[in-house]
């Protein structure tokens, strides 16, 4: 019974690809990697169409970027309005604060339905990644 | 002249009954009224229309025997494919003594293996394609009309369901973008309601003609979901369930999108 119980706490240690983070509140307060994201890494990776993704839907004060989705809010403001700690569980899994967000959750693998298999058991950014993008949109202040 | 004139009077009939289709109370939009006017003159225009190119061929295919019966589709169907006007306006449907739907490019390679005795056409190959966009090009103009078999309603509820549930990496529905959404941009390109009015389609994205599945993959793929494969059922599920959402629209194949 016990080893069964080690097993499983085993396992989950080993299986996610997206580590077990601590929500607290509207927010992650620590981050991802333990180590502070670089900005400017971060802007290349909101501006990216296949990485990011992020102006598919969002306006950005991005402007060599001209072609700029209007699903979502724009991203200017987005360092005044959420601290890091709140804008990290944004990227992480927004459904955490809205179920029916579209926004796509960039650190989750679980609860995906028909994930194409090149993309199986991955997350669409890297801890590393979402640090990156969350030190970026800290610096977007009004 | 004389061709620019009729070319221009079928172009006034044809937008009159888009017009008429869509007029009235009927605020959907096809995705042709979300093109540029030169998209539109593109489409509109028989000679400027890529497409049409493939129905000429479609027009050969039809009159080629074919297969261990050495029949052609003129042998049963006629010589004029006026016969067929209306027929795309109603697939997929339950072929006589079936008791699954469908789609229009099935119904073809059915009159292969079942009449003409030939290997079906492959998926998006030339001669399917021109021979769907010869028989599509007959309805061209008149509303969508499905037909009114009780026994389809379980598989356009099963579209209707895919429709609406959640995949892929992105975490999307159809819905999300084309009910929820449709008419905002995706970064630069305006997403359409996701009418499937025109296909199979030129797609100036493909430089060719296209089926509706092969639309369909490329938004599964977008979402980063696993596609179907060409000949699964989900794709007629969901095709009847676009096709019922779209009954009353003007049927445009062959169609130009960007
Ligand atoms: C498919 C659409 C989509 C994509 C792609 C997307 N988002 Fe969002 N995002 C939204 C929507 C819609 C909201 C509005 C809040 C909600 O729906 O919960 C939002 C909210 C946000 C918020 C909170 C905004 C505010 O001011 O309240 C931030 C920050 C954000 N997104 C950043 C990003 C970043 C960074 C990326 C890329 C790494 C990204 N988003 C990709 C749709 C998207
Ligand atoms: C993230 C947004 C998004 C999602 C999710 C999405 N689509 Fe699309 N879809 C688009 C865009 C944008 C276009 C137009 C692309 C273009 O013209 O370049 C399009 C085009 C289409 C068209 C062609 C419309 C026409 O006028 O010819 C059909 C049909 C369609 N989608 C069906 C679907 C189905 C079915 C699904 C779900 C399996 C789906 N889409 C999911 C964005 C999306």
């Amino acid at each position: 019974m016990w080893n069964l119980a080690l097993l499983l706490v085993v396992l989950a240690l080993a299986v996610p690809a997206a580590r077990a983070q601590q929500v607290v509140g509207d927010a992650i307060p620590t981050s991802l990697t333990g180590q502070p994201g670089d900005a400017g890494r971060g802007r290349a990776i909101v501006a990216s169409r296949n990485l990011g993704l992020c102006l598919l839907c969002h306006s950005g004060p991005i402007a060599e970027e001209r072609f700029q989705g209007n699903l979502a809010p724009s991203l200017a403001g987005a360092g005044s309005r959420w601290s890091e700690e709140q804008l990290r569980l944004r990227i992480v899994d927004g459904a955490r604060l809205n179920p029916d967000t579209i926004m796509p959750p960039y650190y989750r693998t679980g609860g995906l339905q028909r994930v194409a298999r090149n993309f199986q058991g991955k997350t669409i950014l890297s801890a590393g990644q979402v640090e990156d993008v969350v030190a970026y949109l800290a610096t977007l202040r009004d | 002249m004389m061709r620019l004139r009729i070319g221009l009077c079928l172009a006034s009939v044809f937008v009159a009954s888009l017009a008429l289709a869509q007029g009235g109370i009927d605020k959907r939009r096809s995705g042709y009224q979300d093109m540029g006017p030169s998209l539109q003159k593109m489409q509109d225009d028989g000679t400027a229309n890529p497409g049409m190119l493939f129905v000429q061929l479609g027009a050969q295919a039809w009159a080629t025997p074919a297969g261990a019966a050495n029949k052609a589709c003129v042998d049963c169907h006629g010589a004029s494919g006026a016969t067929m006007k209306g027929v795309a306006l109603r697939y997929p449907a339950i072929p006589e003594g079936a008791d699954t739907p469908a789609d229009l490019e099935a119904r073809i390679n059915l009159c292969r293996t079942a009449n003409q005795k030939a290997a079906p056409l492959p998926p998006e190959s030339r001669e399917l394609l021109s021979l769907s966009a010869y028989v599509a090009h007959q309805s061209r103009g008149q509303p969508i009309a499905p037909p009114d078999d009780p026994r389809l309603a379980p598989f356009r509820e099963r579209g209707a369901a895919l429709w609406a549930a959640r995949q892929g990496q992105l975490n999307l529905s159809c819905a999300a973008c084309h009910d929820d959404n449709a008419g905002k941009k995706l970064a630069g390109v305006t997403i359409p309601e996701a009418h499937p009015t025109g296909y199979p389609v030129y797609r100036l994205e493909w430089q060719t003609l296209g089926s509706l599945k092969r639309r369909l993959r490329n938004c599964l793929v977008g979402i980063r979901a696993e596609s179907y494969a060409y000949d699964s059922p989900e794709y007629v599920m969901l095709e009847l369930f676009l096709m019922e959402r779209a009954r009353g629209m003007a049927f445009e194949a062959p169609a130009v999108r960007p």
